[in-house]
């Protein structure tokens, strides 16, 4: 078992023809992951790496082939437009790796999927990855082991970094969910705590957040109200001074609030041990495992 | 990005908002002109992108042309905050019998839009929010649905707006909003909304922030950018496609992704170092942007070690390692180097750096404990 993706998953890319797309998608294919179609507007009726087929929309693409996840790399002034038509079409589960999306679209986007019952992974993320079964999205498959550790980040490379030296100690990761690094997304830290919480394969979590918004704060009082399984964390954001946005849209301490040391000091009172830095979150999960 | 006063004014005008007729000058000749004009007493107000203006003097009251002439004078030479005043807004005085804070936001956590309001404005709204919570009223806009009518009516009750002024208070609120979702602000503030002696409401003051990712759809919007208000450095940095902050340490930092930039700088500190900078040369870039990062990152006389860490996903190492050679060629850095390079194509990066004086690391811990130990001036 695993959350969100697993080898059973059939995945459609929106922008499929684009570079970053064909790119990944290789990728994801080369990984074992089930790419069933592409989609690009206008492109209906070619195909990639010679056995995937295009559709101009996702509607044509669900009848024909079934697919159930999208994976989302079109630029970012289609990309609403490009989950809404997913999800419409009845896609259950949406990843939207794409940057740089209007936060009000996206506030419009978040309302109707949740009237439609759809599951959205970002946007700005680096998608999901369950080891040795599939990846939706751009996250190195060689850098991480199968395993019964199941990672949730608002950050892409800092992810890799942690999976990675969970790799070096030989620890294993069940999924790891890149919820992305925008203020407004679909699936926030408490959304993914709760799967890994019911999911039989996670034995320990690794959180791994940064400043600006209370994602972090609320993820600490769930933690401390309903999880059972040993979570270990890590702020990123430490030195980053207020005012300034730092790189992800939603990094930014505002009015004094999303401080490192506040989301520190509430997932320390939830029982989190709070690593110092990335690769030290190996050696806690080494201590928690063995317990 | 973030709009003058002025420019945050006149947008909200545009969607119905009764604003002061005021005029923006640039010289204290100018303001007496338009005080003369006005013929009354004026409000001079210094158009810079820094909260705190009033108290560090940066607005001032005039009753006749000539005091306008002096008062300008001085405000344009002042700097506040590190910002120079190079524009004014002048304002026709007004009698106030009561100031209202109106603003509306994203709460990123309820994923709408919100409306808060509260009858203690003229002041910082964080400030009214932390002594008294009770005062501000708040509520959620449906994204798809937009303010109701009823809503406002919520408000107004909640703050205790006296009901002669429902009418004119709706049509601000409307105004804003709809000021606020045509323009993808973040932010729409109207701080303090006036009545007047007269019985007139008036927004005296305006906030607005837009959403930097919307901009390609707002050209106008766009085009209101005040480069002055930005580090020349950071301006380059945009140029490039990459984000940039300039801090105040001597170690500057070259890093793939927001979240691994941040926790680098971190680990800096954690082993005794100083940061000189945040950058993120983002996803999948080439040797050019690489370049561009490294020049900027040296153009800081205060540098006196870099620290390079890059995890390779779709950035390739080899990409990364021709753009720092590329660099090197073109400014010859005289500080010392540590690079890590680690996941896609990253032994070919190495391999393209050995000819170059670098040190190298295996794991970040090891990367920040050599950046700091040769900016302090010690073996690595």
């Amino acid at each position: 078992m695993s959350i969100l993706v697993s080898k059973k998953s059939r995945v459609l890319v929106q922008g499929i023809t684009g570079r970053e797309g064909r790119f990944h998608t290789e990728r994801m294919v080369a990984y074992g992951t089930q790419v069933v179609a592409g989609v690009t507007p206008g492109k209906g009726g070619e195909w990639v790496l010679d056995r995937i087929p295009v559709f101009d929309t996702v509607a044509a693409a669900v009848e024909a082939t079934g697919a159930d996840t999208s994976v989302i790399f079109v630029p970012a002034r289609f990309a609403a437009d490009a989950i809404l038509e997913a999800a419409d079409a009845g896609i259950k589960l949406v990843v939207a790796i794409t940057e740089g999306i209007p936060v009000q679209d996206m506030m419009r986007v978040t309302t109707y999927l949740q009237e439609k019952g759809t599951t959205l992974v970002g946007p700005n993320c680096p998608g999901l990855l369950t080891p040795g079964e599939a990846k939706v999205g751009i996250i190195p498959g060689n850098i991480a082991l199968p395993g019964n550790v199941g990672v949730v980040s608002r950050s892409g490379t800092l992810t890799y970094e942690v999976v990675y030296a969970m790799k070096l100690r030989g620890m294993g990761v069940s999924t790891t969910v890149g919820i992305g690094g925008d203020p407004v997304k679909g699936l926030d830290f408490i959304d993914v705590l709760r799967m890994f919480e019911e999911d039989p394969q996670t034995e320990a979590v690794v959180l791994i957040g940064e400043i600006g918004g209370s994602s972090e704060e609320q993820a600490a009082a769930f933690i401390r109200e309903h999880m059972t399984k040993p979570v270990v964390g890590f702020i990123a954001g430490q030195t980053a001074p207020p005012g300034k946005r730092m790189g992800h849209a939603g990094a930014i301490i505002e009015g004094g609030e999303g401080t490192a040391a506040e989301k520190i000091k509430a997932l320390q009172a939830a029982n989190v041990p709070v690593a110092r830095h990335p690769e030290e979150i190996a050696d806690l999960l080494v201590d928690i495992l063995r317990r | 990005m973030k709009l003058h006063e002025y420019q945050s004014k006149r947008v909200f005008a545009q969607y119905g908002v009764p604003i002061p007729p005021g005029k923006v000058a640039t010289t204290p000749e100018e303001v007496e002109a338009i005080a003369r004009e006005f013929g009354g007493p004026v409000a001079v107000k210094a158009q810079v992108l820094v909260g705190g203006r009033g108290k560090a003097g940066g607005i001032k009251l005039a009753r006749t042309p000539g005091e306008a002439r002096e008062v300008a004078q001085a405000i344009l030479s002042m700097t506040i905050k590190g910002l120079p005043v190079r524009k004014v807004l002048v304002d026709p005085a007004v009698d106030i019998a009561q100031e209202i804070y109106l603003g509306i936001t994203n709460d990123r956590a309820a994923r709408r839009p919100v409306l808060m309001a509260s009858s203690e404005g003229g002041v910082d709204i964080e400030e009214v929010a932390r002594r008294s919570p009770e005062k501000i009223a708040r509520v959620h806009i449906h994204p798809l649905l937009g303010l109701q009518g009823y809503q406002v009516r919520d408000v107004a009750l909640r703050i205790d707006l006296p009901r002669e002024h429902w009418k004119a208070f709706t049509k601000v609120a409307f105004g804003l909003w709809k000021a606020y979702q045509a323009s993808d602000a973040t932010l729409a503030e109207i701080n303090p909304l006036v009545i007047t002696a007269q019985g007139e409401m008036l927004a005296l003051d305006g906030k607005m922030i837009v959403d930097d990712n919307a901009l390609y759809r707002h050209p106008d919007l766009a085009e209101m950018r005040d480069l002055d208000a930005e580090d020349p450095t950071e301006i380059e940095a945009r140029k490039y496609g990459l984000s940039f902050i300039k801090l105040d340490g001597d170690i500057g930092c070259m890093v793939n992704g927001a979240g691994l930039a941040m926790a680098t700088m971190d680990i800096i500190k954690l082993y005794g170092g100083e940061p000189a900078n945040f950058l993120d040369i983002g996803g999948g870039a080439n040797a050019e942007k690489v370049a561009a990062a490294f020049r900027l990152i040296l153009s800081d006389p205060k540098v006196k070690a870099v620290l390079i860490n890059i995890f390779g996903g779709i950035t390739r190492g080899d990409e990364v390692a021709r753009g720092i050679l590329q660099a090197m060629e073109e400014v010859k850095p005289e500080v010392p180097m540590v690079v890590r390079l680690v996941g896609t194509n990253a032994e070919e990066g190495l391999a393209l750096l050995k000819g170059a004086d670098m040190l190298t690391a295996q794991t970040l811990a090891e990367a920040a404990q050599k950046a700091v130990a040769v900016a302090k001036g010690g073996e690595a």
